[in-house]
């Protein structure tokens, strides 16, 4: 049977949507979502068998929506393992390892977090599907983020993520703190993205092109762009072959000079990089740009800080990486030490100061803001161990920062907010298996083996000494120090001090399977970590 | 039996683990059970390990008793186990002294057992795994491992400043040791790899590689190897951490912090941190000049340290500084005699250390207080404390016919070889130690009894007698015939002595007479 329009979609799907399927499947569930949400508000209110399927039901199906989505990317692996990268939407989305590894992460990142939110949605009584919605538009967004293989669709996709950030920041309506944090969240948010844009219309202006690949080219003098437009200018049929070939596909590329690009307008080529740099470190939270980072994760619902403190980072690094590795690889030589410098700034202000906070989410802003700083050195390395190294840091800083905050969200009790660190007294009379816990992600967050944590850190390490760096390394590894005191101050609270009239802790299912996967992981990761290096390898292609 | 003996070395190491994950299932409201299920496990841990000695053979010079399987190819490292005699030794000192260390513990500790057994097990592991490794990684892994139930032993159990000192251990030795991991990591690098590329953490081979590195780096490695060292053992100025760790720690963990911790120290000093030393005889002579130094006056300070305090525990905390810098001193006069001496001071220091710390448990258990003012005259009310006492003092001190004699002797000996300056000031340093140590015993044991409530405290029980005198069997055993102990390490000491100071046998064979001697003719007609 030939319908039309069935035939359309199929050869669609087939074709360039293949390339965006879990994407479009992540829409699709948050749209219906939001439909149901709107049509049925009142109708839930069954007896029965009903009840059962209609308890949670929004987070049910968001949570189908990502295992959906995460099926199709096992079987978008296989077609990548048998063709070959696949591209799509003339060459404006990707589909490589980079992407997979980084969509499979920003899927796990949002199962966890939304079998997190629950039970604290449930307390703060703000159980609306709109959240769950948001989260998954918020997934899109980051996976069309590491998809992008062209700036419009790289920004796109973070406008996609940043927006349904603020408003999932600002969802508690009643709390004071969550609105205050969602508006210097959308300020600086907005802010950072019109430097971002900025850049990336510097960007177009020298090299006529917005797609990721010819950027690239048009970047490196010694490319085969380069060499073909060396050859255009050239008299005779070859130069007038190329010229013809240049006019129907890259018109800009008749006026463009590549060594010009770097050498004879430094300038602007700066300017560019130092634009798109400043957003993307306003983006993961980078010293100096980073002060947005620590009201936002106090003052937002905690599951949200929890996904704004992994998966949104991990998202920018996603882009930042994409960017760095393929348009500004060439000159690398020349932001080396810009990188290095922020690095080494993020690092210490993070650290420096995490020690005095007294709020957990606060605290564990900072910690987070340090870990910008490694993953940053191993840019600055930039070898294979490096990149290697930053897979293995994102992968285990989103499993081990999910733990982390998924005990504070477990502290939420009614009557109880629970992320001061005096909440967290006697944790370990109230609640042995999560202080337990608490302790686990606490040395994997501080880097001390055999945890997750230390496996990121060591390759880090190992790439900074291979690329002879010395003095960074020796930096770096002496933070450590510092991180594991403010990291036990959190251990002194839940295992050390006596609890006061706090209320024994109780645990919803939901909560303990996200636990122990997040536990699961950073200890396996820790302990064998062989199969999450190979991951690390095929991301970045090796 | 076949399992067990190709994998002895992993039974030795995970049967305190076993203990620990059974105890993690015990209920909590069970009190004496986690109590048995520990001590099970502590003789347990002991027991497994005698086969090592047994099967051990006196003309083993490298390692035996090895284990090789693959744990992280894609980075090289492996679980690569295998033994010495030194290392023999000081996981033969671990599991004697963990298994009196849990005993002890039997009344002192009321609060939270189950977790207590869990984390002294734990820390046997840890322990354990530092001395068999022979695989950087692994050595890391268990290097930091082991400092989380330490952290947890001194923050839980441990007296008044309990959090100040829990914490001020872990940074300090945190802080040494991811300088080494650096060190590590560059070692690894620099190494030359395999024909297919790939590197490896494997000890030996890293070892060997480093003969053809060059002084430069070599110096860079010491020195990067030294400070965790340093920080563990603990040398001068690197010692703060130690009389607050040990002052606050329970008696138990006192006893494997004196008794077994340091020795990871000075243990990382012989096997990683001589073979790193450069070959270049100024650049040489002159790192060693500076650990001597720091050697010696770690020796004197920290006597002079001891005769100042007014708390038991301080004391001896202090007195472990003084002992230690005799292992560094004999370790770096890098001949046979320092080396054997010291590697024999270190067994000896966790013997009578060790007992020194649990006398103090048996008088902190009586009277809640390790003040040196509140006691005196407690030889009347307690006279075989007293008498046991006396013989761990004077074995602490070097008494001849008692252990502490022998080590120090043998150190001063190798010192002497090298240089006489060394041996003198390390000579002042045991005067010293009878100073402070006999002056506490009179203090705390003799004269009339000063404190109304002292004269009635009750002798040593049976528990108490269990605990102590193991150890001044040993003492006895060492000072008197220690040529059993000398045997497990004379072999890997002398490849050692060959590896880094090859001059040092061809010197002294230089100085003997010569072999063909004249045959005296006798004119015979």
């Amino acid at each position: 049977m030939n319908i039309p329009f069935i035939d359309a979609i199929r050869s669609y799907l087939q074709g360039d949507g293949a390339t965006i399927l879990p994407e479009m499947e992540l829409t699709l569930f948050g749209l219906g979502i939001l439909l149901i949400g709107f049509s049925s508000k009142d109708s839930v209110e069954n007896s029965g068998i009903w009840k059962l399927i209609f308890k949670d039901f929004y987070a049910k199906t968001a949570f189908v929506g990502t295992v959906f989505s995460a099926f199709t990317l096992w079987k978008l692996r296989g077609q990548v393992a048998m063709r070959g990268d696949l591209v799509g939407f003339h060459e404006t989305v990707v589909v490589d390892g980079f992407f997979l590894f980084f969509a499979g992460l920003f899927l796990a990142a949002t199962a966890l977090v939304i079998l997190l939110s629950v039970k604290y949605l449930e307390i703060e009584k703000e159980e609306e599907g709109e959240y769950y919605a948001l989260l998954l538009f918020a997934c899109v967004g980051m996976m069309l983020m590491a998809s992008g293989f062209d700036l419009i669709v790289m920004f796109l996709g973070l406008e996609t993520m940043a927006l349904s950030f603020y408003v999932l920041t600002g969802f508690l309506r009643r709390d004071k703190r969550s609105n205050e944090a969602a508006l210097k969240y959308v300020l600086l948010g907005a802010f950072s993205s019109g430097i971002l844009a900025y850049g990336f219309s510097i960007l177009y202006g020298l090299s006529g092109t917005t797609n990721v690949r010819l950027l690239s080219y048009a970047f490196d003098p010694s490319s085969p762009l380069a060499q073909a437009i060396q050859l255009s200018r050239q008299p005779g049929p070859g130069g007038e072959a190329m010229r013809e070939r240049f006019a129907s596909q890259y018109p800009a590329a008749l006026h463009l000079d590549p060594s010009m690009l770097l050498h004879q307008m430094p300038l602007f080529a700066a300017a560019a990089f130092v634009l798109v740099a400043v957003g993307l470190f306003f983006k993961v939270a980078a010293v100096p740009f980073h002060q947005w980072a620590p009201d936002v994760y106090e003052g937002a619902p905690t599951p949200v800080t929890t996904y704004i403190s992994v998966a949104s980072k991990t998202a920018s690094f996603a882009l930042l990486l994409r960017l760095f590795l393929t348009v500004f690889a060439a000159s690398h030589e020349m932001w080396l030490y810009v990188v290095g410098g922020v690095a080494i700034a993020t690092l210490t202000w993070g650290n420096l100061a995490a020690l005095t906070q007294t709020n957990v989410k606060r605290l564990l802003a900072y910690s987070s803001i340090s870990h910008v700083g490694f993953i940053l050195l191993g840019l600055v390395s930039g070898n294979n161990t490096a990149l290697i190294g930053i897979g293995y840091y994102l992968f285990a800083y989103v499993f081990m920062t999910i733990g982390a905050f998924a005990v504070v969200i477990v502290l939420r009790q009614k009557g109880i907010i629970g992320d001061e660190l005096e909440d967290l007294n006697g944790l370990y009379q109230r609640s042995p298996v999560s202080a337990l816990l608490l302790l686990v992600f606490m040395l994997s967050l501080a880097g001390i083996p055999p945890t997750a944590g230390f496996m990121g850190k060591y390759f880090i390490f190992l790439s900074l000494i291979e690329t002879k760096h010395t003095v960074l390394a020796v930096f770096a590894v002496l933070y450590i120090v510092p991180a594991l005191y403010y990291y036990f101050r959190i251990i002194v609270h839940a295992w050390l001090k006596q609890p006061g009239d706090a209320p024994r802790v109780l645990m919803s299912n939901a909560q303990a399977v996200a636990l122990g996967v997040a536990v699961f992981v950073t200890l396996a990761a820790g302990l064998y970590p062989e199969p999450f290096t190979r991951l690390a390898h095929y991301a970045f292609g090796q | 039996m076949d399992f067990f003996a190709h994998h002895i070395l992993s039974v030795v190491l995970f049967t305190p683990l076993v203990g620990a994950l059974i105890l993690l299932f015990v209920p909590r409201e069970q009190d004496s059970v986690p109590r048995l299920v520990g001590n099970v496990f502590g003789v347990l841990g002991f027991l497994v390990s005698l086969p090592l000695v047994h099967w051990w053979h006196s003309d083993w010079g490298g390692f035996t008793f090895e284990e090789n399987a693959d744990w992280i190819p894609s980075i090289g490292a492996r679980y690569h186990l295998g033994i010495d005699g030194i290392s023999l030794l000081l996981v033969m000192l671990t599991t004697f002294l963990g298994m009196i260390a849990i005993f002890s513990s039997w009344s002192a500790i009321k609060l939270r057992q189950k977790e207590y057994y869990i984390l002294l097990l734990l820390l046997q592991v840890g322990m354990i795994g530092v001395f068999v490794s022979l695989d950087f990684f692994l050595f890391y892994v268990f290097w930091e491992v082991m400092l989380v139930p330490m952290y947890f032993l001194i923050g839980v159990w441990g007296s008044d400043r309990r959090l100040y000192a829990a914490i001020k251990f872990f940074l300090y030795t945190l802080a040494g040791s991811v300088v080494m991991l650096l060190a590590i990591l560059a070692l690894y690098f620099y190494a030359p790899a395999a024909a297919d590329g790939s590197r490896t953490f494997d000890v030996p081979t890293l070892l060997a590689a480093v003969k053809d590195f060059p002084d430069s780096l070599r110096v860079w490695l010491f020195w990067g190897f030294f400070f965790a060292f340093a920080i563990k053992v603990p040398m001068f100025p690197f010692h703060t951490w130690l009389p607050d760790a040990h002052t606050e720690a329970p008696t138990a963990g006192s006893v494997i912090l004196a008794g077994v911790l340091l020795k990871m120290g000075t243990y990382g000093f012989i096997r990683f941190s001589l073979p790193l030393l450069p070959t270049d005889t100024v650049l040489r002579a002159r790192i060693i000049h500076i650990v001597i130094v720091l050697s010696l006056i770690g020796i004197i300070y920290g006597a002079l340290v001891c005769l100042m305090q007014k708390d038991m525990k301080r004391l001896i905390a202090y007195s472990s500084v003084s002992h230690l810098g005799f292992c560094t001193l004999g370790i770096f006069a890098l001949n046979p005699n320092g080396l054997s001496g010291s590697v024999l001071q270190q067994i000896n220091h966790g013997i009578s250390t060790g007992a020194l710390f649990l006398i103090v448990g048996v008088l902190y258990e009586r009277r809640h207080t390790r003040l040196i003012s509140e006691f005196g005259g407690l030889a009347t009310p307690m006279p075989n404390f007293a008498a046991i006492y006396l013989i761990i003092s004077l074995s602490s001190l070097g008494m001849p016919l008692l252990n502490g004699f022998i080590g120090e002797f043998t150190i001063l000996q190798g010192a002497f070889q090298v240089s006489k300056a060394w041996a003198a000031w390390g000579s002042l340093g045991v005067v010293l130690g009878a100073a402070y140590l006999l002056w506490l015993y009179q203090r705390v044991m003799f004269g009339p009894v000063t404190n109304p409530i002292n004269e009635k405290l009750p002798d040593l029980n049976a528990r108490e007698y269990a605990t102590l005198i193991p150890l001044v069997i040993l003492a006895f055993w060492i000072g008197i015939y220690p040529k059993p102990f000398f045997a497990f390490i004379e072999k890997p000491l002398e490849r050692i002595v060959h590896q880094v100071n090859p001059g040092f046998y061809g010197a002294e064979h230089a100085k003997l007479p010569p072999l063909e001697m004249q045959p005296a003719v006798v004119e015979t007609k």
